[in-house]
């Protein structure tokens, strides 16, 4: 075991934060789609694809400035969502294998469609100057940005758990969640809650596809890299919200202190062997929700 | 006769067998299939590489560079008369499309030559059926060598070559620490072995060796490390979109290009443009070519190239560059052997191979400057260049060897042997062919 310094172990825990929020943004669309509708979305990747591409195009082509592209990719990739939900998947929510298949369908004509209109080199988002700079107070060493998309997730989890827990629109939401026969009975337009929260998981892919072009890259392929990180998010924490939270927390945090006594490669593998035990006990996730079975 | 369900069953087991392994009832001597070059037809070559997938940003370049080049050739006459025609196909950067796209190509369409690949990985993918038909390859970018096939021409640098000077280059005018950083596959790791000769040489201290899985865009514990070791600078072995995550995080977590450049391998045109120039600025890039050297071939090329209808992607870099030159090393490979035989149709892909040592591609012709394919192991002699990454994204040459530097496929394993044109020759004399 090599020497550990004092400093590293606090920078590695505040990076492993840092690697908790980036996660969990790619992840939550997916909790919210997986948890309420009950699909297991393989397009989500290229939601966040889209995202990074509506930045790229808004800015490119009408000069928007980024901070504005965020809410903005938030409604196109929304928008785009609502388009895939109502002309596909609502008429495959009683087969949850081929909501699976044509899911993945939908990641591969999205991600050639982007290729065709785009082309397959990669793009470039301008950001502010100060994203491009860092915050230091004695040993700990921050990234401006990652503050940021720090901040922005908090914000979206915030925005999220208000909207489950405080509206009514919530309350209908988790009524469908539980029993959507019952709750169709009781009045609430069962599709139409489907169609939003589709939406509003689709558009949180966006934001995240937002933030990751600025701090990796825009390709139309760059989605398929955070999907295995979302879905490892969403099967450990157990589909819901408060699952996610905790399980990116934990898995961001373990894969920076293991970066740091080994390194990257290794300690991707020793996470994912930690997750398949973790799952061999407990099968249904950290916070699994009891529902009632479609 | 009855037709039992066993029969059927034994039927349509042997024909999903002959199906499944083609070579068993196939020939696989060339000559049962007859000369593939026809005279007055024209000289047709497979032009394998991705046009669509993880690995389509530099292979794309690839394909549109050959079909320029290829164009090129044929408008000033082609080859003795004949004109090349080139089959293009997408290997979806899936290594099982390229090898069965390249069986494809050389049996069904027996292509003469074929052009291909990116990665090393699906090189060795490919190169069995290449060597068992006996056809050619053309691989036109950087590689790591401990090669010998008597099937390739390789026109990018080997790793010996690659950072040769840039290491010392570094540590002369840096300092002598030194931090490894590299996409964890077979490339990096042996290009960082031949570095770490080259530094130890030059006086350097190696500080840390870190590898990023492939495709990976979190570089947080990597520069922690960095953070923590304090080098002068790092040498780069990342490739492709993790590269582009890689400068950009370097950047927003405060590491300041002059005190600290990052020296790279791959680093070229299309990455800063990704990047934003402002990220790439000051960093170094080892390359033979870079799209602003200064001679009027390289002003021709890019010129005429950009306005073509194959230079959409707006720049030429240095994969680019090679892929250009291996269309022209073919050419005079094939005009070389035709000369030999007064034949075209008795020329094979082999014959092509064997009369390529040696071949040079004047300054008049190859935007780098004057190359030759070695004799022995059948990769290029060349220039390895110094570049560093201005304010608006293209390089400016800061070094540039003096004298060519030979291709070594094996400089860091010496007990291996030596690649001769025949195969490689290990230290007590036996020969092997084909050695991958």
């Amino acid at each position: 075991m090599p020497h550990i310094e004092f400093a590293s172990v606090v920078n590695a825990l505040i990076l492993g934060l840092s690697i908790a929020s980036i996660w969990l943004i790619a992840a939550i669309g997916l909790t919210i789609i997986y948890g309420t509708v009950g699909v297991i979305n393989m397009a989500h990747g290229e939601f966040i694809m889209l995202g990074a591409y509506t930045s790229y195009m808004l800015q490119s082509v009408f000069g928007l400035p980024f901070l504005l592209c965020i809410p903005a990719s938030f409604i196109v990739v929304a928008a785009i969502g609502v388009v895939i939900e109502r002309g596909l998947i609502r008429y495959l929510y009683n087969r949850p294998l081929d909501t699976l298949l044509a899911t993945w369908g939908v990641s591969l004509v999205l991600m050639q469609g982007v290729r065709i209109i785009f082309g397959s080199d990669p793009k470039y988002i301008a950001v502010p100057e100060i994203f491009q700079s860092n915050v230091e107070f004695g040993f700990v060493n921050l990234s401006v940005l990652r503050i940021f998309i720090f901040g922005v997730t908090a914000a979206v989890v915030a925005g999220t758990v208000y909207l489950f827990y405080r509206t009514r629109f919530g309350m209908q939401v988790r009524a469908v969640m539980q029993n959507k026969e019952m709750a169709a009975s009781f009045g609430i337009d069962a599709d139409r809650v489907y169609m939003t929260t589709f939406a509003i998981g689709a558009g949180l892919a966006g934001i995240a596809g937002c933030l990751f072009g600025v701090l990796a890259i825009v390709l139309p392929t760059m989605g398929t890299a955070y999907v295995v990180q979302a879905f490892l998010v969403v099967v450990v924490g157990g589909g819901t919200l408060v699952g996610s939270v905790a399980a990116s927390g934990l898995t961001g945090e373990l894969q920076s202190i293991f970066a740091m006594i080994s390194n990257d490669t290794f300690a991707r593998f020793l996470l994912y062997v930690l997750i398949v035990v973790f799952l061999r006990f407990r099968p249904r996730g950290l916070f699994a929700v009891a529902k009632a079975r479609r | 006769m009855d037709i039992t369900r066993r029969k059927i069953l034994k039927g349509s087991t042997l024909a999903a067998a002959a199906a499944a392994a083609p070579h068993l009832w196939l020939p696989t001597s060339r000559e049962a299939w007859g000369a593939t070059l026809k005279k007055g037809e024209p000289i047709k070559v497979g032009l394998l590489f991705s046009l669509t997938g993880q690995l389509a940003v530099p292979e794309e370049d690839s394909t549109l560079v050959m079909q320029y080049a290829i164009e090129e050739i044929n408008k000033n006459g082609g080859i003795a008369g004949h004109e090349i025609k080139p089959i293009i196909i997408d290997a979806k950067s899936d290594f099982n499309v390229y090898s069965e796209k390249a069986k494809e190509l050389i049996m069904r369409e027996k292509v003469i030559a074929l052009f291909g690949c990116y990665t090393s990985a699906s090189r060795k993918a490919i190169l069995p059926i290449v060597m068992q038909q006996n056809s050619l390859l053309y691989y036109p970018t950087c590689y790591e060598g401990a090669e010998c096939s008597q099937n390739t021409i390789c026109t990018g640098p080997l790793a010996n070559q690659h950072s040769k000077d840039l290491i010392p280059f570094m540590v002369k005018n840096f300092g002598k620490k030194c931090f490894f950083v590299g996409s964890n596959y077979v490339w990096p790791k042996e290009s960082n072995k031949n570095a770490k000769l080259w530094l130890q040489n030059a006086g350097g201290e190696l500080l840390g060796e870190e590898y990023i899985p492939l495709g990976s865009s979190e570089f947080g514990p990597v520069l922690n490390k960095i953070r923590e070791a304090k080098p002068n600078f790092i040498f780069s072995t990342v490739v492709g979109a993790s590269d582009i995550a890689f400068h950009k995080q370097f950047k927003q977590e405060g590491f300041k290009v002059d005190a600290m450049p990052i020296a790279s391998l791959t680093t070229g045109e299309i990455e800063t443009k990704a990047m934003g120039a402002d990220v790439g600025a000051g960093h170094f890039l080892s390359a033979p070519y870079f799209q602003t050297l200064e001679n009027p071939t390289n002003a021709k090329f890019v010129e005429n190239f950009l306005k073509s209808k194959y230079g959409k992607n707006g720049s030429t870099h240095y994969n680019m560059e090679e892929t250009y030159l291996s269309a022209y090393v073919f050419k005079y490979g094939l005009e070389k052997a035709l000369k030999k035989t007064g034949n075209i149709e008795e020329v094979t892909s082999r014959m092509i191979r064997d009369v390529s040592g040696g071949i040079r591609v004047e300054d008049d012709v190859s935007p780098e400057g004057l190359i030759w394919i070695d004799g022995d192991n059948f990769n290029t002699w060349l220039k390895p260049k110094i570049g560093q990454c201005q304010a608006d994204g293209s390089f400016k040459t800061v070094y540039q060897a003096s004298e060519h530097v030979a291709p070594d496929p094996y400089s860091i394993y010496p007990n291996s042997g030596k690649c001769t044109a025949d195969g490689l020759v290990a230290p007590d004399g036996k020969v092997r062919k084909n050695v991958i």
